[in-house]
């Protein structure tokens, strides 16, 4: 008997239903795109409120200012965009405008990582997260899966924080369950005692097949879902060190200040650091290929996560 | 890095002779028969890696048609040559469109096209100077071209050469600021030796760019900022090697080619969903059959 095929998910659907509902209750939400409507999701919004999608056109850098200056004024705008172009193109925006000006702006980082594959790495996403995270007072949330986009999307719009949201088009499983979203928060999806995997994003259904996967082998895996990056949740991870004898991230991004660097910060701090791996994109820029080819090529597969997990078990 | 095929390159420089010597007419049928050449060749290419920009490659192919096969002083067997003319394709979403004029006129093999977009291809898609031969900067995120093209140009001066700064940009591109923080630049150093092109199809990826984000009047806009400005029929090529080849004042050179989105297939030209949609083979059967008229 083959295994039954697990439905997966378009974050971006899930985003934009969550939108269009919280726009029906509350008049100060407002979009701001980049010749985006489509990529983004947006066309239901645009068709619902007309005035309240603002299309900046491919002005990305003008894109995050006037979202800041809607936030500035009592609006509360989700400024969307590809990822890559969101944050490389517009990164002075979002740190001196948002972040430094304390402006309630929600941006979402639409398609990040790999998810425009054969695009090539002018289109990927994988250094947002690093470039983000040395931004101060910028919250980064990660969701999973499609509850977690809708859970993520609600805390946004109430959180009045600057905040980046990164909202995955790669399709992934339903992994959180009947989990809350608690920003700043990690939720354990499955508790083990051998190794833990700190997983975001794309990686976290991958994770927790890693774990099914090496309880076959003996080896206990504990899953964290780790959707805010910043500020992160340090109790969780120092638990881990901890509990578990090894510790393995696991990111669709760049290794170098991402996730794992900055799981990582924590580890080395803590009284008996624990040995990792981290898995991710190792300062390089991806070959031609698509979405699934290039994460397999870069160890981003379930297999590679738990080949890392049994490693650190054994070692 | 992908190397070149001696034979095409041959064949290439046979017919720019042929171009370059025939009378206006036949000159103009030669130009538009291969321009019709590299459209299918491009959406064979398209259809089989399943993504592409087919929109505005159509209607960049006769822009990028002429300068290489009546304009731009490059050698396909030597893409290195210190004094070439350099193009920068900005809009490197159309690099279907670039790829297949750069095969056929021989910086690589024709064959290489069937691997667009595959796994561990050297024709990603958007180009990479560092796999292909004859793209002189990596494209993609827009607003990029520009600037790197003026940065040429000043190299161009400084190296007291003769050769020429070509650029290709979407309307939509344009945008972006950094497309005008260049121009200004450009304008203010009087870079002669910089011809900017821009397609102007009117239509962005979600709408037509006059309902998005208004860029007329553009011709206006670019000599407030310093340039000698020409409005062209972007599918007659004549109109467009006349422009492109005439002597230079003392200005950077814009060129606003009127083009029209999808143009020589019907059922694609001016509708924005063509954008990036991908033709099933029945249409790229019908495509074909109305390329070869
Ligand atoms: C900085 C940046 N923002 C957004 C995009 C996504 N994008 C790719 S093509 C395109 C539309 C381009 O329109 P235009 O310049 O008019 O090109 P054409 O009509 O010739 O295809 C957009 C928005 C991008 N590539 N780069
Ligand atoms: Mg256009």
């Amino acid at each position: 008997m083959s295994a039954p095929v697990q439905e997966t998910f378009d974050c971006r659907v899930a985003f934009a239903d969550e939108l269009i509902a919280l726009a029906r209750l509350d008049e100060r939400i407002v979009a701001v795109c980049n010749d985006s409507v489509g990529s983004s999701n947006l066309v239901g919004f645009a068709t619902e409120f007309p005035d309240r999608l603002i299309n900046v056109g491919i002005a990305e850098q003008d894109m995050v200012g006037v979202g800041a200056g809607l936030a500035l004024s009592g609006y509360i705008p989700f400024v969307c965009g590809a990822s890559p172009f969101l944050t490389g193109r517009a990164l002075e925006q979002i740190k001196a405008d948002v972040a430094y000006s304390q402006s309630p702006v929600v941006l979402c980082g639409m398609s990040p990582g790999m998810a425009y594959g054969e695009l090539g790495p002018t289109h990927h996403s994988i250094e947002d997260l690093s470039w983000l995270r040395a931004i101060a007072g910028l919250g980064i949330v990660v969701p999973a899966d499609p509850s977690e986009t809708r859970a993520a999307v609600r805390w946004a719009a109430a959180a009045a924080t600057p905040v980046f949201l990164r909202v995955g088009r790669f399709k992934v499983p339903a992994v959180t369950g009947d989990l809350p979203f608690t920003f700043g928060t990690a939720s354990t999806l499955r508790d083990g005692t051998d190794v833990t995997v700190v997983a975001t994003g794309t990686m976290v259904s991958r994770a927790l097949q890693a774990a099914e996967e090496a309880a076959g082998q003996g080896v206990s895996i504990r899953v964290l879902n780790m959707s805010t990056i910043a500020p992160l949740d340090e109790e969780a991870i120092r638990a881990a060190v901890r509990e578990t004898r090894g510790i393995v991230t696991a990111e669709e991004a760049t290794t170098t200040g991402g996730l794992g660097a900055a799981v990582a910060s924590v580890v080395v701090s803590s009284p008996a650091p624990v040995r990792m791996r981290m898995l991710g994109v190792h300062r390089e820029f991806a070959p031609t290929g698509n979405t699934e080819f290039l994460l397999e090529h870069f160890g981003l597969t379930a297999a590679d996560i738990r080949a890392a997990a049994v490693e650190l078990a054994h070692g | 890095m992908l190397v070149a095929d001696p034979r095409t390159a041959a064949a290439w420089r046979l017919l720019r002779q042929e171009i370059a010597e025939a009378a206006p007419e036949r000159r103009r049928e030669l130009l538009r028969q291969r321009a019709n050449q590299s459209r299918a060749a491009d959406l064979h290419m398209i259809g089989r890696a399943g993504l592409g920009h087919v929109g505005g490659d159509m209607s960049v192919l006769d822009i990028l048609t002429t300068l290489f096969f009546g304009v731009l002083r490059v050698d396909p067997e030597h893409p290195e040559w210190a004094d070439r003319d350099r193009f920068v394709l900005s809009k490197g979403h159309t690099a279907g469109a670039l790829y297949s004029t750069l095969a056929a006129a021989g910086f690589f093999p024709q064959e290489e096209l069937a691997t667009f977009a595959a796994p561990l291809s050297a024709l990603n898609g958007h180009p990479n100077r560092v796999k292909v031969p004859g793209v002189e900067t990596n494209t993609g995120p827009l607003g990029h071209g520009l600037p790197v093209s003026v940065g040429m140009a000043v190299a161009g001066r400084l190296a007291g050469s003769e050769r020429h700064v070509f650029v290709v940009l979407g309307d939509g591109e344009l945008q972006e600021g950094s497309n005008w923080e260049a121009a200004m630049t450009a304008g203010h150093r009087r870079l002669a030796n910089l011809t900017a092109i821009v397609d102007r199809n009117r239509l962005q990826q979600g709408a037509r760019t006059e309902e998005t984000s208004a860029l007329d009047p553009l011709d206006d806009k670019f000599r407030a900022f310093g340039w000698d400005v020409h409005v062209v029929d972007g599918h007659d090529h004549l109109e467009l090697l006349n422009v492109f080849t005439a002597p230079r004042g003392e200005r950077p050179t814009c060129v606003i080619a009127n083009t029209i989105k999808g143009r020589g297939v019907s059922f694609m030209e001016d509708r924005v969903e063509w954008h990036h949609k991908v033709p099933s083979s029945e249409q790229i059967s019908l495509a074909t059959v109305e390329l070869a008229r």
